[in-house]
């Protein structure tokens, strides 16, 4: 019963499971001012488990295990890299933030909301997906609310905390209609009962219609984006951008994963509703963004807008499309991370948060300015970096399977990015500071960010170069769903 | 030996632009330097084109001395050079005025350098001009002249050359437009440019053709205006010549005789040299017009110089007169092709073309010498100065009156022939061109009148007392503005004692043309 | 042909841009000098590949081909024809004389060229020589978008902080977004050219010599020709999506002026004829009328607009509109004479107005004024920029004799051929565009030195100098010796005409 595949399929989350207990036990050894080293601790245990999974957890051909509820594929093995990368670079911005970076229970909890994401990504059973879904989410909902002194934050936490239970509730209802009407839990089950029509289209597309609203949540869409913005600006920062990005990923993860094996027989119906979803979700997402002051909002409506450009590629129901969903995701994380981190960094030093007060930034910093170049023209979509490549995959995709008008909205959508995103580097390179003496207010990197930053600014830049691999991983993923 | 046979015009042509461009690297500030450079350098192709003269053969028909090198492959020009009598005895006259107006300009002293090259640039452009045989080389030296002279009036010229330089440069390009087009229209329908491909083949055309939706006749007229036209600008015939006035007046003295000398002849050069041969159907048609024009001119010059009180200005309207009775010549030649009088019609208006470059710029110079010293053109100002400057004053009268037409001086000779040819021309024996040479004979008369005018204005009548006294005392004409002179007197007297040197030339040239 | 001398010519200026940065910022002048470096090898190399370009062989030359996403069909497939060579050249020479005439001089006097952060602006601007380099060189119609997007986003940041105070941040906003809109409709267009040559022939492949063959239906090239060309043109100004570009040139500072005038708008007429006529040839041929009057009015409106200008810099952007309105009009002539004649346009005017604008920054940067009617007496102040100017100016109008003549008449021929009226409309352009170039010369150069100027106006930089006898050199050998150029663009055209069906 327990074979060998069944331990490497699994092999990240046991790696994870056993750094938080690596980190329970030291942690309270360490004196407070040396509790930092947590971070270190994770992050760098994260990237040993990153190896470990690499060398011995490599996929083969796709396999249930577990009795089912696992899927060991590629599609969960590179989202399960990408969510432990994404927690690593987290873990590295943790560390000089004031109020988490000392605190254990913050690195736990990130690596409890981990465990949960690569169990997302590799789910194949209904109720290990509701189980995953839950457990990625409690910790952030308290990570949100984290600083219990500030009210932002603590309205953060309890507003996440409310939309979420309630959207997957919501969810669970869907779940529990296709137990109910199919008799099995099992993702790859229901697809040959659905396909045997015993379902009606309108149940279908009742059931369809729950399920969305919960990952519709995770991912933000429009009109399930409500909470994104508030709880992006209240939460600290580092898990702002670690929800904007790897629990963004993990939602689509399932989006895809759901949609593509489970449901594949009702794809008229369901992928024009997609089509609508996208666009109004770019459209309504960039809209927004375009009159934010403040950086961290602006960069949470923005990530709606992504959400819709993402959906693209979803909407074309195709093996590029599923491919160049993945890719875009694995460029979206490295860039936003990038973005918040350089947002945190800003901060930590000078406590502003408004776009305005990134003003001589490139003087003060030229390194920072020019990372945050990366990051926002990455965001813009623009070459070399990788927000471009996987633009337009993703529009190839969409083009691809016929949805020219869609990918025409999401062209129009992207000049309207262009412009907010082009406007905040204004900001860093052209205007200076009041009295223009930005070299007396430099801004210095402490090494964990540093390090997460240079990373993430060469992980954009790869992605948007030396794209092959990239795109060859995606594609093994997106293989493994038809 | 053989090289300098072989590339003879090639070298007269680029000689003076090579010079130009050695001369941009000359010491700084050696003004003497540059302009005894300059000097010399512009008499290398006097004495290549005096080399060229002696061993034109006149016995033979065709151009002579052609050189072909490629040039522009793609739409299928090269750089075609030869002369005939036509083009010879023009090339002439421009490699013997250029040494003069260089020498003429040693009084000038603001920036020397810049002057002394662009005149050895102008100097190229109107040779090439005379030797193209090549439709857009033509065009490309008829440009290039432009320029040179654009910045020889706005730059060296007095009061208001602004304004004239400006007038100047539109109103040539403007007129060159038409005539770009058509030469482009040449070009495409033929894909040639070689003027000796075009004469046969553009007449060739049968007359049932349609060319660019229009019947072969239509283009051909409508092509025939824009050339017109342009050339018409240059010569200048009225009404395009009011750019001419204000050029001749503000441009400085060399510059004047260059202009008058030479660039003018460049329009009538475009009449023989492209008109003719390409439209001979269509000049014929309207020769009427443009006999029209040409007397209107002569009467319209001589009225417009008679009226002038500016010295500087009644010469240039006497321009615009005699450049009329080359056009005349012209117009009564492409009425009657073939007859002796369109051939002696013809012979008038190149010989015309050639003295009145050597008066014009004798006048022009002389204007120039007066000028420097007084620093006034107003011939009110002036009075009674020949026994201050006799040898000045000797001078003068003797260019006037080869300009008036004084028999056994140049333009005697050259206006006869022009009008003995024309009269002659009619149809079935009605005189048909014998009205508007007996109305330019009108014009003559004024001729008289102004030059007369001029002469008197300066030299006679009662001394102004202003110039024979003190500071403002004239002084004499100098040793080097009497050597400007003196070649151009020499050949104004010798062509008209003996005109047959050249007009033996001349004569080839327009039997070659019909 | 082993050596990947394309590959190099593209990346050098990415890495020296590198290289700049990770310089200390305080290393003002060697970062300069790493500049100037690798812009003389960037030359040298465009020189090379110019020279050792064999005419005879014609086609694609120094062809590079790595695959770099063969699921997909994507490859960096580099080469030149005799249509690219001339702009990669180009490209080198405005990259270098940019350089030259950026150094600037020091002294708090003058401030002359780029004194504020040249480290940055240098980098910025390497990164979009690279761009440029790699447009014209890619053979990969994917490649081509990356390295054209990697053209425009720099512009952005160059014009918004070293430009023009009064205007940058307006020119360079709508300048990008002009760009980016033009840049995504294209890339529309080449998605669906993609999957429609996998529909027709089941390959997958941007490269763009194998969709040459994707045998594209008429009522397809019908339908997608003009968002592919229009989406190229409008980087190439054409009328009337022109109106970002005389902004952008006014408020770039001068070395990006030249790149923009002077390469980048070559880069949409480039991208337009090789995607949008070379791939869809049929398409072409179906719309030419709408392109040649379109380019028709540019030209001629782009020469008016210019005239009644007072900004010596936006005369010359509207100039660029209607210079760059004759490079369309050559396309758009579908015959060997107009497209050889817009090949050899773009090289000429980019020249020109490089120096055009290379000059107006050194009186701007010595006067504190572009204003034409608050000039005058620069000749005597800086003869050598005059005489540079007045030599583009003649190159402007189309001298004989300069490069623009030997341009600008295959270009009118090539119209004679297809629509006679609109080469007589267009030649207005010529006479309106003497007058306004005399008029500004005549006035800037040549009239009285205000008072306001006297005494704190200087002299250009030795590296000025070089920088303009540079470029003079380039239009008067092309003027003279118009077989230096001519029959490379021509074996280009051969390539072109064949694709149209021969013609």
């Amino acid at each position: 019963m327990i074979s060998s595949t069944m331990f490497a399929s699994i092999l990240p989350e046991i790696l994870i499971l056993v750094l938080a207990i690596l980190i329970f036990i030291v942690e309270p050894f360490w004196k407070d001012e040396k509790r930092r080293n947590v971070g270190w601790l994770t992050a760098g245990g994260l990237l040993a488990a990153m190896i470990l999974s690499f060398i011995f957890g490599q996929p083969g051909e796709p396999t249930a295990t577990l009795g089912g509820m696992v899927r060991f594929d590629w599609l969960g093995f590179f989202f399960k890299m990408l969510f432990m990368f994404a927690g690593a670079a987290t873990a590295l911005l943790f560390m000089d933030n004031e109020k988490i970076g000392r605190r254990g229970e913050a690195y736990l909890l990130l690596l409890a909301s981990l465990l949960g994401m690569n169990l997302m990504a590799a789910s194949a059973d209904l109720v290990m997906l509701y189980l995953a879904i839950e457990t990625t989410s409690i910790p952030l909902y308290i990570l949100s609310g984290f600083m219990l002194t500030d009210g932002k934050s603590t309205e953060a936490g309890f507003k996440y905390l409310l939309f979420g239970a309630m959207s997957s509730a919501i969810m669970l209802y869907g779940f529990s209609l296709v137990f109910g009407f199919t008799g099995t839990t099992s993702l790859y089950q229901l697809a040959g009962m659905l396909n045997a029509g015993s379902l009606s289209l309108t149940a279908a597309f009742g059931i369809l219609a729950l399920i969305l609203v919960g990952l519709g949540f995770k991912v933000s869409i429009v009109p399930f984006h409500f909470w994104a913005p508030d709880v992006y600006e209240g939460a600290p920062t580092p898990i702002s951008g670690f929800l904007s990005t790897a629990s963004k990923a993990a939602g689509f993860a399932v989006l895809v994963r759901l949609f593509f094996v489970a449901f594949p027989g009702y794809a008229a119906s369901w992928t024009l509703v997609l089509a609508i979803l996208s666009a109004v979700t770019m459209t309504v997402g960039n809209l927004l963004t375009l009159q934010q002051t403040n950086i961290k909002r602006l960069l949470a409506y923005s990530s709606i807008a992504h959400a819709g450009y993402a959906l693209i590629g979803v909407v074309a129901l195709t093996q590029l499309g599923a491919a160049s969903v993945i890719f875009y995701l694995a460029a979206y994380i490295a860039t936003n991370l990038l973005a918040f981190g350089i947002v945190m960094a800003f901060s930590r030093v000078t406590g502003l948060e408004e776009i305005k007060d990134y003003a001589g930034l490139s003087r003060r910093s030229p390194w920072l300015g020019l990372m945050m170049l990366a990051a926002f023209l990455s965001l813009a979509g623009m070459p070399p970096f990788g927000g471009f490549v996987a633009k337009v995959f993703v529009f190839a995709a969409g083009v691809q399977a016929g949805y020219v008008w869609l990918v025409i909205v999401g062209i129009i959508n992207s000049i309207i990015g262009v412009y907010y995103y082009l406007n905040v580097l204004k900001f860093v390179y052209l205007y200076r500071m009041p009295n223009e003496d930005e070299e007396n207010h430099p801004v210095p990197l402490t090494r964990p960010y540093v390090i997460a930053l240079a990373v993430l600014a060469l992980g954009v830049i790869l992605i948007g170069t030396v794209f092959a691999p990239w795109f060859g991983w995606s594609d093994a993923a997106a293989l493994n769903l038809f | 030996m053989d090289f300098i046979a072989t590339h003879l015009l090639s070298m007269i042509l680029f000689f003076p632009a090579l010079a130009a461009v050695v001369m941009l690297f000359l010491p700084k500030d050696e003004n003497k330097l540059y302009r005894w450079f300059a000097f010399g350098a512009s008499l290398v192709p006097f004495a290549l084109s005096l080399y060229a003269w002696f061993n034109f053969r006149t016995v033979q028909t065709g151009f002579q001395f052609e050189e072909s090198y490629p040039w522009y492959e793609a739409i299928g020009s090269s750089l075609h050079l030869g002369v005939d009598g036509l083009s010879l005895t023009m090339v002439l006259l421009t490699t013997l005025l250029t040494p003069l107006a260089i020498l003429a300009s040693f009084s000038i002293t603001d920036r020397v350098k810049p002057y002394m090259m662009l005149f050895l640039f102008l100097e190229t452009g109107m040779l090439g001009v005379f030797m193209a045989l090549d439709l857009l080389i033509f065009f490309v030296f008829w440009e290039i002249g432009l320029v040179p002279m654009y910045f020889l009036i706005n730059q060296w010229g007095s009061a208001n050359r602004n304004y004239a330089s400006l007038k100047f440069m539109i109103y040539t390009m403007g007129g060159s437009l038409g005539l770009l087009l058509a030469v482009q229209m040449l070009g495409v329908l033929f894909g040639t440019y070689d003027l000796l491909a075009l004469y046969d083949r553009w007449n060739a055309l049968e007359a049932g053709t349609v060319l660019l939706g229009m019947s072969v006749h239509t283009v051909k007229t409508i092509a025939f205006w824009a050339f017109v036209i342009a050339f018409a600008v240059k010569v200048p015939l009225w009404p395009f010549h009011t750019w001419l006035p204000d050029a001749h007046t503000e441009a400085p003295t060399a510059g004047s005789m260059i202009l008058a000398g030479v660039l003018l002849k460049l329009g009538a050069y475009g009449f023989l040299r492209l008109i003719l041969p390409l439209y001979p159907l269509e000049a014929k048609i309207f020769a009427g017009a443009l006999a029209f024009l040409a007397v209107a001119a002569i009467v319209f010059g001589a009225f417009g110089s008679y009226a002038q009180t500016d010295f500087k200005r009644l010469v240039a309207y006497s321009s615009v007169n005699h450049m009329g009775f080359v056009v005349l010549g012209i117009a009564a030649a492409a009425f009657a092709v073939g007859t002796e009088d369109a051939r002696i019609a013809l012979n008038g208006a190149i010989l015309q073309m050639f003295n009145h470059g050597l008066s014009a710029a004798g006048m022009f110079f002389l204007v120039g010498v007066i000028y420097e010293r007084t620093h006034t053109r107003n011939l009110e100002e002036f009075g009674g100065l020949f026994p201050l400057v006799p040898v000045y004053g000797g001078i003068l009268i003797f260019t006037s009156m080869a300009s008036l037409g004084l028999p056994g001086l140049n333009g005697f000779i050259s206006e006869f022939l022009v009008v003995r040819g024309s009269f002659g021309v009619g149809v079935n024996s009605v005189p048909v061109m014998a009205i508007y040479t007996a109305v330019a004979m009108l014009g003559l008369l004024f001729t008289g009148a102004y030059i007369l005018k001029g002469i008197k204005k300066v030299l006679h009548g009662p001394l102004n007392e202003h110039w024979a006294h003190g500071e403002h005392k004239l002084t004499e004409i100098n040793t080097r503005e009497v050597i400007v002179m003196v070649p151009l007197m020499a050949l104004i007297l010798w062509i008209g004692l003996y005109p047959a040197w050249i007009l033996d030339v001349i004569n080839k040239a327009v039997v070659m043309l019909f | 042909m082993n050596f990947p001398v394309l590959s190099i010519i593209t990346f050098t200026p990415m890495v020296a841009a590198v290289l700049i940065l990770l310089m200390p910022a305080q290393r003002r002048n060697e970062s300069r000098a790493v500049a100037l470096m690798a812009a003389t090898f960037a030359l040298i190399l465009s020189i090379w590949v110019y020279f050792s370009y064999d005419q005879a062989a014609a086609g694609y030359q120094f062809v590079e081909k790595y695959n770099w996403l063969p699921a997909l069909g994507i490859s960096l497939h580099f080469g030149v024809d005799g249509m690219s060579a001339p702009l990669v050249l180009l490209t080198g020479v405005v990259m270098f004389t940019g350089v030259l005439i950026s150094w600037g001089d020091e002294d708090p006097h003058v401030k002359a060229g780029i004194q504020d952060r040249p480290r940055e602006f240098f980098a910025f601007l390497f990164i979009l020589a690279s761009g440029v380099f790699g447009v014209f060189v890619s053979l990969d119609l994917f490649m081509l978008f990356f390295f054209y997007e990697i053209a425009v986003f720099p512009m952005y940041l160059l014009i918004a902080i070293w430009g023009w105070v009064v205007t940058r941040e307006y020119a360079a906003m709508k300048l990008t977004l002009y760009l980016f809109v033009g840049s995504v409709v294209s890339l529309v267009g080449a998605l669906v050219m993609y999957w429609m040559q996998y529909k027709n022939t089941g390959i997958l492949s941007f490269d763009m010599l194998v969709m040459e063959n994707a045998g594209f239906s008429q009522a397809f090239q019908n339908a997608w020709f003009l968002p592919v060309f229009f989406g190229f043109a409008v980087l190439g100004g054409i009328w009337p999506f022109h109106n970002w570009s005389p902004d952008g040139h006014v408020a770039a500072p001068t070395a990006v002026s030249m790149f923009h005038a002077g390469v980048l708008m070559k880069l949409g007429a480039f991208a337009a004829l090789r995607v949008g006529i070379m791939l869809l040839p049929e398409g072409a041929r179906h719309w030419s009328w709408l392109i040649m009057t379109f380019a028709a009015v540019a030209v001629v409106y782009g020469a008016y607009i210019a005239f009644v200008q007072t900004d010596m810099k936006y005369m010359i952007g509207f100039s660029s509109v209607s210079h760059m309105g004759l490079v369309m009009l050559g396309l758009s002539t579908l015959n060997s004479t107009g497209l050889t004649g817009a090949g050899v346009q773009m090289f000429s005017h980019g020249v020109m107005t490089a120096l055009f604008f290379a000059v107006t920054g050194m009186i701007y940067d010595r006067a504190h004024t572009r204003m034409i009617p608050e000039l005058g007496g620069m000749m005597k102040i800086m003869p050598f920029a005059g005489v540079g100017f007045i030599i583009g100016g003649l190159v402007s109008m189309g001298m004989p004799g300069f490069s623009g003549f030997v341009a600008e008449f295959p270009i009118f021929m090539g119209v004679w051929r297809e629509q006679w009226l609109v080469a007589v409309i267009a030649s207005i352009s010529i006479v309106i565009t003497a007058a306004y170039i005399m008029m500004n010369i005549r006035k800037v150069f040549f009239s009285e030195l205000p008072e306001k100027l006297t005494g704190h106006v200087g002299d250009i930089t030795v590296l000025d100098k070089v920088a303009i006898v540079t470029l003079c050199v380039l239009m008067i050998g092309i003027g003279l010796f118009p077989s230096l150029m001519v029959p490379m663009v021509q074996t280009g055209v051969e390539n072109i005409i064949r694709l149209l069906g021969g013609a």
